[in-house]
């Protein structure tokens, strides 16, 4: 950038480009934000209104116990859906980062298209699937595995089927593309040096996909937490999740500020999450940034 | 090693297959001609013909449509103007540079936060301010999550960019805003499209931030396929579903033949 041009124009007010993001940001991102935080701190009044009085009877309502387990809920499928798409989703990026050229364009190919198939069509598929007397108890019963139908519909597992599936591609994305960038020779010279392929990979290849691995884990704990569609289809009323329960607060109770109060916490919760990635990612050598998000 | 790799490439085979099964099964059941969709009863083409003659489906797909296009160009106006903004303050430590960085941040948060709290935060703020539900907010609530891609994807790519071609347009008495439309911009112009058609697609599959700021007249199709589903299917939606899977399919194989056309362009 030439220091004279900008020193000459600076008496002038300079307009950034970014004005209208800033703007933007500022109305409807910040501004909301900002009025979520007011709300949870006011009460119900009437049917649908708010009054504007201070009070904390909104945090004190998420400590009962009824709301509480909610949460407790909410983190441990998001932990379990986590977990299993790491142990699904890891192998998937390194295997993928290490096809020949032409397999890997071909392999990327077929995951963007479920990814970008509508997530309800896909997750249809699993109701049909799920049904009694559906595809899957045919099969397993053809197969004598079964003797009759699994109701699996509707329960705790269909529900952590559905959020494994949708989650799986933000995992694989990130893991693949540090996979990419790992040096092959770093992983050779492990073996020369008399290292056990699981030796070499625990010591070299694992810790170097770190960043990887830790940005697939945010992409999917995070959003896990407010898939409120999933627990609906899949789980019918079995699985109430925060999700589940800010969208009642909201489009059925009309409790705003108690719904506000909800999306704080978990807003904190996430907020906390994102942090501590970024601080491990930054003493990993890791930029902080979020890997092989788009 | 032979061993290794074959297994290897079984496992992504294997997980690829299992991807793909419930969209089969939706497409399956789309010919199916019972009405009760657990049971085959025989091949038929009757909800496909049903599809086209329902008027409210097409509504939502048009205004699902508008939707995603608006909102996704919105996002790569303001993104790749606040990309092209914030790339000149990147290293410097003034107060402006500093206020730049935490508005940088908070324009990024509707895709790092969960996206129910978009919705929710959203719609009380549209309340607060007497908007009426529909269109007009749709588009904003998705605006709002789709400049992050735009903006993340022009970023990178500015990033990438050799600074010696702006500073050669310069010294040959290019102005700013010539410099820019003459040599950055044609430069950007792949990593603009990507990040709009990521944001297109985001737009079009969402339900989540749809449902707490539309209006009751408002249906996208995201909306309708979730009430279908909820409140009892008829294979239509397969029919519906299937046509969708489609079109995604067209797009995907067009886009990755033109990346090839193209192929030092990388990003999906």
């Amino acid at each position: 950038m030439s220091r004279t041009g900008s020193l000459r124009r600076s008496f002038l007010p300079r307009l950034s480009p970014a004005l209208p993001l800033y703007l933007f940001t500022l109305v409807f991102v910040l501004g909301p934000l900002v009025y979520m935080l007011a709300l949870s701190f006011m009460h119900r009044e009437g049917a649908w209104g708010v009054a504007a009085e201070f009070t904390l009877r909104n945090y004190q309502r998420i400590g009962i116990p009824e709301f509480a387990g909610t949460f407790v809920q909410s983190i441990l499928l998001s932990l379990i859906s986590t977990v299993m798409v790491i142990i699904l989703g890891y192998p998937f990026g390194y295997f993928m980062a290490r096809l020949d050229k032409r397999w890997r364009s071909r392999v990327m190919l077929l995951l963007i298209i479920p990814f970008w198939t509508s997530s309800l069509m896909r997750l249809y598929g699993w109701i049909i699937m799920f049904r009694a007397n559906g595809p899957l108890d045919i099969l397993l019963m053809g197969l004598h595995i079964t003797r009759e139908p699994m109701r699996l519909l509707y329960s705790y597992p269909a529900v952590v089927t559905g959020m494994i599936y949708a989650l799986l591609p933000f995992m694989i994305y990130p893991v693949y593309a540090s996979a990419e960038k790992l040096d092959r020779e770093l992983v050779e010279a492990a073996r020369d040096l008399g290292a056990s392929p699981i030796r070499a990979f625990l010591t070299v290849s694992l810790p170097l996909t770190m960043p990887g691995l830790f940005s697939g884990v945010v992409l999917t704990f995070v959003p896990s937490m407010g898939l409120f569609f999933i627990a609906d289809i899949l789980g019918g009323n079995k699985v109430v999740l925060v999700g589940n329960l800010i969208h009642e607060q909201l489009m059925k109770a009309h409790d705003w500020p108690f719904a506000a109060a909800l999306s704080v916490v978990l807003m904190v919760m996430t907020s906390i999450f994102i942090y501590l990635y970024r601080r491990l990612s930054r003493t990993l050598g890791g930029s902080g940034e979020l890997e092989g998000l788009v | 090693m032979n061993k290794q790799g074959f297994l290897k490439k079984g496992y992504v085979a294997v997980i690829l297959v299992l991807m793909y099964v419930p969209i089969l099964i939706v497409i399956i059941y789309s010919f199916n001609t019972s009405r009760l969709s657990s049971a085959w009863s025989g091949f038929s083409l009757r909800w496909y013909g049903e599809l086209f003659r329902d008027r409210a489906l097409f509504n939502a797909l048009r205004n699902s449509l508008v939707l995603s296009l608006s909102s996704s160009s919105l996002a790569a106006i303001i993104g790749t103007l606040g990309a092209v903004g914030t790339e000149r303050t990147a290293d410097a430590r003034s107060l402006r540079a500093r206020t730049g960085k935490i508005l940088e941040y908070l324009s990024l948060l509707p895709i790092m936060i969960p996206e129910i709290i978009l919705g929710m935060v959203l719609l009380v703020f549209f309340s607060l301010l007497a908007l009426p539900l529909g269109m007009f907010t749709l588009i904003i609530a998705h605006t709002c999550f789709c400049i992050p891609y735009v903006y993340m994807v022009v970023k990178a790519r500015l990033a990438g960019l050799d600074k010696s071609y702006v500073e050669a347009a310069k010294d040959l008495g290019a102005g700013d805003w010539r410099a820019f439309y003459d040599i950055t911009l044609p430069l950007i112009l792949p990593a603009i499209v990507s990040g709009m058609l990521i944001a297109f697609a985001m737009s079009f599959d969402d339900v989540i931030v749809s449902v707490f700021v539309t209006g009751p007249d408002t249906n996208t199709l995201p909306i309708r396929i979730f009430s279908q589903i909820k409140t009892g299917v008829t294979p239509k939606t397969n029919a519906l579903c299937t046509l969708l899977f489609a079109a995604t399919v067209i797009l995907c194989l067009a886009s990755a033949a033109l990346g090839k056309s193209r192929s030092n362009n990388r990003g999906i």
